[in-house]
């Protein structure tokens, strides 16, 4: 995003100094957010290996989940050898066992992934979306439109997270729709006061001034200096943010907020069934659990570790 | 006067993983006596402040090594355990810092931390311990006394701050005071005040002073005995009269030259050292300075000099002192 | 000082009415109306009509806005679908099991988080201090159902059945309640094993709940303890030759738990909505639960009632840190 004219000027070493690249972005970098440097630490860091490594086996899970799943997930396959209480469990035929309607345990896991990624995505992606403009039309006019939006904000903060996806996932039906639209509600004002707060500092810093000196446009400014470097922290938010949404999304699905088909293999829901059952089969509920804490640690990993790539204050 | 404290050849050695050692003090002798005062002076960096953290046992426990001797009233202080050397510390031992805001626990009332110490080594509480505070920082000149002990640093001003700090350090009467850059972080007319604050202090109780400095026209002022730092070790060692009419280092001469004088002719071009802090080469097998020495023989890039006794009045690290007649063109009075 | 709070005080108000206004505006958005909401599946039109008018739902929007706000401020939120006693009522009788069950978290959260942060911190590079990094870790990653679920299975059924696994109480213990806090009733009445008893079904979901405040805690404590150690006034402390104990607990941890106080506010909306869920799987009768359970029954009255109560409850709490961190740091409230 780096343009050429001012721009280019700016970012050189003329007027380098404060402010220029408080994220270690690197003079000639005012429109990366990732230096070179940060990603070398990246790629050392085996935390963050590690976490890449778990979401990308939870993406192509989810992706590959018809050919990698031995079993159709809503086929009671084995309901005749069910009796209340006691379920086959882990046998050569079925590695997780089958769930109290005879259907096999890992393929229900398995497609279970699908909507869990789908879920986390979708409402992060949208919460960011969101979030996103707020900050931007707070952050780059300031004045009573940035009182305003922070008043929405305020409002949306009133309640805490897990309470307000509620309230709205239930108002707007069971579906998945809902609960997608809910988390991302849920993410908005996370995103607003980062970027908001993040292009607020960027705005008093001296790079900034030099360029409104030198007359560069308001809006080139904003989109093409001050946007940039305040990506930094928006990205490690959004990958936490997708650990986050995955998991409220496993919450409100195990309250039943998801959609009214108990058919279709969810984490969360699967989770809500198997309560009945946590002493005849406890692996019917711990499953899901922990593919849903794999699939949030990934995301957590790599975002904890790209904030401490990206931070310039990196402390050993 | 007897020697009160003195460190023989403190190495400090800092370690890292991964990383080579660094040595921020490479062996450094000296002594200090009762009412005596007492100057190190250096560049940032020289390992001037490190050396009187290491005698306090204030450095770090892991990844840092310390050698020598530093003695103390006949005690070796780098061997004593830790809670001994805690006991000595503020009462007997005591150090003023640079940055007089920084040095303060922001949270907690100024009164508080002067009568910590009190409590702490005399054994003081209540309206006694308070009142002694009180009477302390009178004693520094901060005014109003009374009032301050319930404010904050924050509400303070920098010189007040340093006075509180002083305050702090001679509470229990310490037979050593270690002041580190004591006047760097000020205003130069408040500089003065707390110069003078210290000396006073110095000659009421027949404190030990050792000073820590970069600024030679504080040690010009204060200081008995100088003592020149450069990378880790001292390389001239003198009275401040002898140190200031005839410095023989290189280095000494050229700090001196450097500084600009009033009654200097306006359009003399200054005179900084060559080169920087960091083009400089291990003492184990030559001259630390050589890289900067407009002095240099092919000697100093090979031999480490030894501090050695020059001419009864000085100790001298050098392969090739600045001869005597040019040294007295160079040196001025102190300023005062 | 005194003006920072009632400033921030009046900024509860705008707060509030955005709060309510918008909780209104959306229940009327439901599908079908409200009234359709109201009915469930007993929705007909004739139906509809008669809730429409015993609701005043046919009057115009900003006069349905009025009188919500009016009975709202009254604690009049209506009544519940499900249980038909009335919502306000329902919400504090339930709310001191809620509070019993928030408080015990927190006190395990911040009993258990600081002194392990302080240690991890002092002990920088070991073991300790590389187990508490990823056990903060992994404590904020692990959905608080699971965790509820494991320390059920684990220590009430499953493996040991050493505590109860639902309830408040055990059934067969008579035990009079004079301020529904159970623990608290028990001192009172001089009934001590009620007391105990109470407390023990407090361990189970106590824990559960806090463990992911305690992790945010472990991690934010360890962080300033690192950043406080290498401030110079703890240089000067320690020159000043103090005790050790003095140097941590009035120029290390003083300083070190401002962060860690401001999070508390965030912790509460944790431990909130955290109840939901753990009040579920235990069983504990409390407002989160009947959240949940309303959820399912479509209880509107409630969702609303409770949503705008819990709401006010957080921005207080939060608004309460906010004014304490002025009584503790001196730099904010001596401007």
């Amino acid at each position: 995003m780096t343009d050429s004219g001012p721009g280019a000027v700016l970012a050189g070493s003329a007027f380098g100094g404060a402010g220029l690249d408080p994220l270690g972005a690197g003079p000639e970098e005012a429109g990366g957010s990732i230096s070179r440097e940060a990603w070398r630490r990246l790629r050392g860091n085996r935390v963050a290996i590690l976490g890449a490594v778990l979401v990308l086996l939870f993406v192509l899970v989810a992706l590959l989940a018809p050919l990698l799943a031995p079993y159709d997930p809503k086929d009671p396959v084995l309901r005749s050898q069910i009796t209340p209480g006691n379920y086959p469990g882990l046998s050569a035929q079925h590695w997780l066992g089958v769930d109290r309607q005879g259907r096999d345990e890992l393929s229900r896991i398995i497609y279970g992934s699908r909507q869990s990624l789908l879920v986390g995505v979708v409402a992060t992606s949208l919460g960011f979306a969101g979030g996103m403009l707020l900050g931007l039309l707070a952050g780059a006019f300031g004045g009573w439109i940035d009182s305003l939006v922070m008043r929405v904000v305020d409002v949306l903060l009133a309640l805490p997270g897990l309470l307000l996806a509620i309230t709205i996932a239930a108002v707007l039906g069971q579906s998945l729709t809902s609960i997608m639209l809910a988390i991302a509600v849920v993410q908005i004002p996370i995103f607003a006061r980062l970027l908001r707060g993040s292009m607020l500092a960027q705005r008093e810093s001296d790079y900034v001034l030099a360029a409104r000196m030198v007359g560069v446009r308001r809006r080139k400014i904003m989109l093409g200096h001050v946007l940039p470097n305040s990506l930094s922290p928006v990205i490690v938010q959004a990958t936490l943010s997708l650990a986050t949404a995955i998991i409220d999304a496993a919450a409100l699905s195990y309250l039943g907020l998801s959609g009214t088909d108990p058919d279709v293999p969810e984490w969360g829901r699967m989770l809500a069934e198997a309560q009945q059952d946590l002493v005849a089969a406890p692996r019917l509920a711990f499953i899901p659990c922990i593919a849903i804490v794999i699939a949030a640690l990934g995301f957590t990993l790599l975002g904890e570790s790209l904030r401490e790539a990206l931070d310039p204050k990196f402390r050993r | 006067m007897t020697t009160l404290h003195d460190v023989d050849d403190l190495p400090v050695r800092f370690t890292r993983r991964g990383r080579p050692d660094v040595r921020a003090v490479d062996g450094v002798s000296f002594s200090v006596s009762a009412g005596e005062t007492v100057g190190l002076v250096g560049e940032s960096g020289s390992g001037k402040s490190v050396t009187s953290l290491a005698i306090m046992g204030l450095l770090p426990k892991r990844g840092v090594t310390v050698g020598g001797r530093a003695e103390f009233a006949g005690r070796d202080l780098l061997r004593l355990p830790a809670d001994a050397l805690r006991d000595l510390r503020g009462r007997e031992l005591s150090m003023v810092f640079q940055d007089p805001l920084s040095a303060l626990n922001p949270v907690i009332s100024i009164g508080l931390q002067v009568t910590e110490v009190l409590e702490r080594h005399r054994g003081m509480s209540g309206r006694e311990a308070r009142a002694e505070a009180a009477r302390l920082l009178e004693v520094v000149g901060i005014p109003d006394p009374t009032r301050r002990l319930r404010e904050y640093p924050h509400q303070l001003s920098g010189g007040m701050r340093q006075r509180a700090l002083i305050a702090m350090a001679v509470a229990c009467q310490p037979r050593l005071l270690i002041a580190d850059e004591p006047t760097t972080a000020l205003d130069v007319t408040i500089q003065a005040q707390i110069l003078e604050l210290l000396r006073g202090l110095v000659q009421e109780q027949g404190t030990a002073l050792v000073l820590i400095t970069h600024d030679l026209g504080v040690v010009a002022g204060i200081c008995d005995r100088v003592n020149v730092m450069y990378s880790g070790r001292i390389v001239e060692q003198a009275d401040r009269r002898t140190l200031f009419v005839q410095p023989r280092h290189p280095y000494t001469t050229g700090l001196l030259a450097s500084i600009p004088r009033l009654d200097s002719a306006a359009d003399l071009p200054l005179e900084p050292i060559p080169g920087s802090p960091t083009d400089t080469v291990p003492w184990d097998t030559a001259c630390a300075f050589a890289p900067r020495c407009t002095r240099r023989l092919d000697v100093c890039g090979t031999e480490r000099p030894a501090l050695a006794d020059n001419g009864g009045v000085r100790l001298l690290r050098c392969h090739n002192p600045v001869p005597a007649a040019e040294s007295l063109a160079v040196g001025a009075e102190g300023r005062r | 000082m005194l003006r920072f709070a009632v400033r921030r005080l009046l900024l509860l108000v705008p707060i509030l009415f955005g709060l309510s206004l918008a909780l209104f505006v959306w229940l009327r958005a439901l599908p079908g109306g409200p009234a359709a909401a109201l009915l469930g599946e007993r929705n007909t039109a004739a139906a509809q009509a008669q809730i429409r008018s015993l609701y005043g739902l046919d009057q115009p929007v900003w006069v349905q806005y009025w009188k919500f706000l009016k009975r709202a401020v009254r604690l009049d939120f209506g009544t519940s679908i499900s249980t038909h006693r009335t919502v306000t009522s329902e919400f504090f009788t339930r709310f001191p099991a809620t509070i019993e069950l928030t408080l015990a978290a927190l006190i395990f959260a911040i009993g258990v988080g600081v002194p392990l942060g302080y240690f991890a911190a002092r002990r920088h590079g070991t073991f300790l201090d590389n187990a508490s990094v990823i056990g903060s870790l992994l404590g904020v990653t692990i959905p608080v159902f699971f965790l509820a679920f494991l320390f059920k299975y684990l220590l009430a059924g499953g493996v040991f059945s050493v505590l109860p696994d639902s309830g408040r109480l055990d059934p067969r213990l008579i035990a009079t309640h004079p301020t529904n806090f159970y623990v608290l009733d028990g001192l009172l009445t001089r009934e001590y094993d009620a007391s105990w008893d109470a407390l023990k079904h407090l361990i189970l979901p106590g824990l559960a709940l806090g463990t992911i405040p305690l992790a945010i805690i472990v991690r934010i404590t360890r962080a300033a303890v690192l950043d406080v150690v290498h401030e110079d006034y703890v240089r000067t402390a320690e020159a000043k030759g103090l005790s050790v104990a003095t140097v941590r607990r009035r120029h290390i941890l003083r300083n070190a738990l401002l962060p860690v106080s401001t999070t508390i506010g965030l912790q509460t909306g944790l431990l909130l909505s955290g109840a939901i869920l753990t009040e579920t799987v235990f069983a504990f009768p409390g407002v989160g639960k009947f959240v949940a359970d309303a959820i399912s029954a479509r209880d509107y009255p409630v969702l609303q009632g409770f949503v705008l109560i819990i709401a006010t409850v957080y921005v207080l709490v939060n608004l309460l840190v906010d004014l304490s961190y002025g009584l503790i740091d001196p730099r904010v409230r001596l401007r």
